[in-house]
């Protein structure tokens, strides 16, 4: 037992020896010193303005990875989440201006709006699918740059702040619609951040999520449909799982939570309240990697955000040392390649451990002698 | 039995007798004639209708294949990869190493050392694609997003090291390709010269005529005969080669056995893994020469230069039933509809072919009430309907909205498509040995 956990928290670390490497040697390569590298990127982050900065970051990689991953626990890759989220928070945006609404109302109604715009849109993947058997990687990725232009066009023609000539996008949102920032919480209770930095007011709202994504995936009927559908499909419909109603339904959760995306940055960062050009564009792809990083798992992805986001603010420190700040790119991206294959490999031993238990214990039933149970554990 | 049959059935061994084969052959040959006809037709109508004749003008014909080529090479890349039983979602990241090396190697040594380059840097990104998914067993799709996320950090990366200090470079673009690519122009059609000697330009001039079908069918011809490049002319032989290999070779019906049936190839001692390695590299070459010939067409490399065209090749892959020719005439069709956001006045250019689509679907209408396919019938006239209307209603498309058609078309084709479609058996499915698949 012991030894499988063992095994699982090898993954992991095997990756990060592997990513570190690499981007060793991608710094010896633009000629400087890893290990200075390291000690200051490492000197940057061990500030608490800077793990603030680290969770505020995380926050929607966590919800998009959360969004991916219902599509991967059905074995559906939802690339889509880009498109999804840019159009949900855009339309979100826009109407969350028009509605007079006291404080919670008023959130409530955008994130009503981005979940419903977020799985109309996935919607439209699982349609084609589902009816025309249209691979939803090609889909959704269509989709993707269709709701890119869709955007551009509707926040430059129609949905534009007359106030502002250069730049198109929307108008602010009112205070009722905006979350507050978490300081005063902890300050309340004692903990004193110092800095300027401020926890955004959507963390509990991405807690909640991951609280719900485990009870759906593991504590409901739908959950565990999900489940079986993924890793058994034939199984599934012999057990009377509808395959097409599960595609359907598994990519509209997935647009629902990826509407949700943007929502960080729209309602609690103060450097938006707002749709524009400047607004994040492709946490839908982070998603996919913090996804496959955290393993679908609630907690795993959570993790993987946080050690994403962890990367990006750390490297942030390397230009101004003359050290080329790409080098985060390439700690990121080989640590997700280190990362899935050496998840394939424990996972491929531990099968390969249960199948010899299982045939030691059958030999042991058996009544076989202690050397050839020994034998039979041992290929 | 009487005596009349005996030879018929000594000449014919098993399997479809020759006649059923031949007519099989005509009425799809039929088919695709057919459809030639209305798409050219309606074109041509829709010139006339809408003026515009820019539609099916030589230059349109002649962007079309240049924003088809890099498209097509990923769809070839995509082919030899699913060919050989690895699904490869990679293409995009391979093509963008291909930019990122041709942009380097372009820049020290010229656009000959910018296609090699391309090459290279893709079959880098191929490898360790095949290092993932045949070593490690690494679900396909997942070591090939891996290679999506990790391309574009290490060609920024890269360009930070090599473009910075060097002058007209920068983090986000190279320096520009060192000298240019030479052009072919076809003598006696369009005008090229032949020994040195200028020849005359019939195709310009029918072309020049207006006539009906005949013009639009003289300016896809020079369009597709002048000034072509000549790194477009390698990736035509590419897809000649490539067609000739997979299919007409002993090592093409190993590729292939070890996507259709891996077990089986490896019981009569095919090695399965070093097979699909080959796939997988060649596919990462291809990807990567898209890269360079899309390096050379903005004469530098450029970040974001590849803008989803790797995805684009492999939905070219599915619309063309895994086959080059039906892949060729995907690309072609997406690229004619990115070439025409490059035009002069692309919003006008979209409406026209909105109109053209509109004629075609009604001649689709006619010939599925001929061929007794009613279903299709009411789909395509409303489809129809719609088109007319958006044309007279829009006078000027929006130019966001202009940009998304390569997409959108993409999309409309694959869900209209896809039907009868036959993937490589286990393409996708890691294989380990002694696996009975």
């Amino acid at each position: 037992m012991w030894r499988r956990f063992a095994r699982g928290a090898i993954a992991p670390l095997v990756a990060a020896v592997v990513a570190f490497i690499v981007a060793s040697l991608a710094v010896l390569a633009s000629g400087n010193d890893p290990l200075t590298a390291f000690r200051a990127m490492w000197q940057f982050i061990d500030s608490s303005e800077s793990v603030i900065l680290i969770i505020n970051r995380a926050v929607p990689y966590y919800v998009a990875g959360v969004a991916v991953a219902i599509g991967f626990k059905m074995n559906l890759f939802n690339i889509g989440a880009n498109g999804q989220y840019t159009l949900a928070t855009l339309i979100a945006a826009w109407l969350g201006v028009k509605v007079v609404l006291p404080a919670p109302l008023h959130v409530t109604f955008i994130l009503v709006v981005a979940i419903t715009v977020g799985a109309l849109w996935a919607s439209i993947a699982g349609i084609l699918k589902v009816t025309r058997g249209v691979n939803e990687v090609i889909s959704t990725i269509m989709l993707n740059y269709i709701a890119i232009g869709i955007t551009a066009f509707l926040v430059a023609e129609h949905f534009r702040n007359p106030d502002v000539v250069l730049i198109a996008e929307t108008e602010l949102l009112p205070p009722s619609a905006r979350l507050p920032s978490l300081n005063p919480l902890f300050e309340a209770i004692g903990i004193n951040f110092g800095g300027g930095a401020k926890l955004y007011g959507f963390l509990p709202f991405a807690i909640l999520l991951g609280i719900g994504y485990h009870l759906m995936l593991n504590r409901s009927r739908f959950g565990y449909e999900l489940r079986v559908s993924g890793n058994n499909p034939s199984a599934a419909v012999t057990a009377g799982i509808n395959p097409k109603g599960m595609v359907l339904k598994a990519i509209i959760l997935s647009g629902a939570v990826a509407g949700l995306i943007g929502m960080s940055a729209l309602l609690a960062d103060p450097q938006f309240y707002k749709y524009g050009d400047q607004f994040p564009k492709t946490l839908g792809f982070t998603g996919i990697a913090i996804a496959l990083l955290g393993r679908n798992h609630p907690v795993g992805i959570a993790a993987a955000a946080l050690v994403w986001a962890t990367i990006e603010r750390a490297t942030q420190v390397l230009s101004r040392i003359g050290i080329p700040q790409e080098i985060g790119v390439i700690l990121q991206g080989s640590f997700l390649l280190a990362a899935v294959i050496a998840y394939e490999v424990v996972q491929r031993r531990n099968e390969e451990a249960t199948a010899r238990e299982a045939a030691a214990a059958a030999a042991k039933q058996r009544g076989a002698s202690d050397d050839e149970i020994a034998a039979v554990a041992a290929t | 039995m009487t005596i009349v049959d005996t030879p018929a059935t000594t000449a014919e061994p098993a399997g479809p007798s020759f006649w059923s084969r031949v007519i099989r052959l005509a009425t799809r040959k039929q088919t695709l004639l057919l459809y030639s006809l209305i798409g050219i037709t309606s074109m041509s109508m829709a010139r006339i209708i809408s003026g515009n004749d820019d539609l099916t003008s030589a230059g349109t014909f002649g962007v079309m294949l240049r924003t088809a080529t890099p498209i097509a090479l990923c769809g070839l890349g995509g082919l030899w990869a699913e060919r050989s039983g690895t699904v490869n979602i990679g293409l995009e990241g391979m093509m963008i190493m291909g930019t990122i090396f041709a942009g380097w190697w372009g820049w020290e040594y010229g656009p000959w050392a910018a296609l090699a380059g391309g090459i290279v840097g893709g079959m880098l990104f191929g490898l360790l694609h095949g290092i993932a998914t045949v070593t490690f067993g690494v679900n396909h799709i997942v070591s090939g997003f891996a290679i999506n996320i990790m391309a574009p950090g290490l060609a920024r990366f890269m360009a930070n090291q090599l473009f910075t200090d060097a002058p007209g470079g920068s983090v986000t673009n190279s320096p520009g390709v060192d000298g240019a690519m030479g052009k072919f122009t076809m003598p006696f059609l369009s005008g090229g010269e032949f020994l040195g000697m200028s020849t005359p330009n019939p195709l310009k001039w029918i072309e020049d005529q207006g006539w009906f079908i005949l013009s639009d069918l003289a300016g896809l011809f020079r369009g597709l005969t002048t000034a072509v490049s000549y790194d477009v002319i390698v990736a035509i032989l590419m897809f000649v080669a490539s067609a000739y290999i997979i299919w007409r070779t002993p090592f093409g019906l190993r590729l292939r056995s070890a996507g259709e049936r891996p077990s089986a190839a490896d019981s009569l001692g095919v090695s399965v893994y070093l097979t699909r390695y080959y796939g997988v590299v060649i596919s990462g070459a291809m990807a990567g020469l898209g890269g360079a010939v899309l390096v050379l067409f903005s004469n530098r490399y450029q970040e974001g230069q590849t803008g989803g065209r790797g995805f684009l090749g492999l939905a070219t892959l599915i619309v063309g039933n895994w086959r080059p020719a039906g892949v060729g005439a995907g690309a072609l069709l997406f690229g004619y509809f990115q070439g025409i956001t490059l035009r002069v006045q692309p919003e006008k250019l979209v409406r026209a072919v909105v109109l053209a689509a509109a004629i075609a679907l009604v001649m689709a209408a006619g010939v599925a009430i001929w061929r007794r396919r009613w279903s299709m019938v009411p789909w395509s006239l409303a489809l129809a309907a719609a088109g007319f209307l958006a044309y007279t209603m829009a006078e000027r498309p929006n130019n966001q909205l202009v940009f998304i058609t390569p997409y959108l078309v993409t999309l409309i084709v694959v869900s209209v498509g896809g039907q009868r479609l036959r993937p490589p058996a286990q393409e996708g499915i890691p294989w380990r040995k002694g696996s009975q698949l």
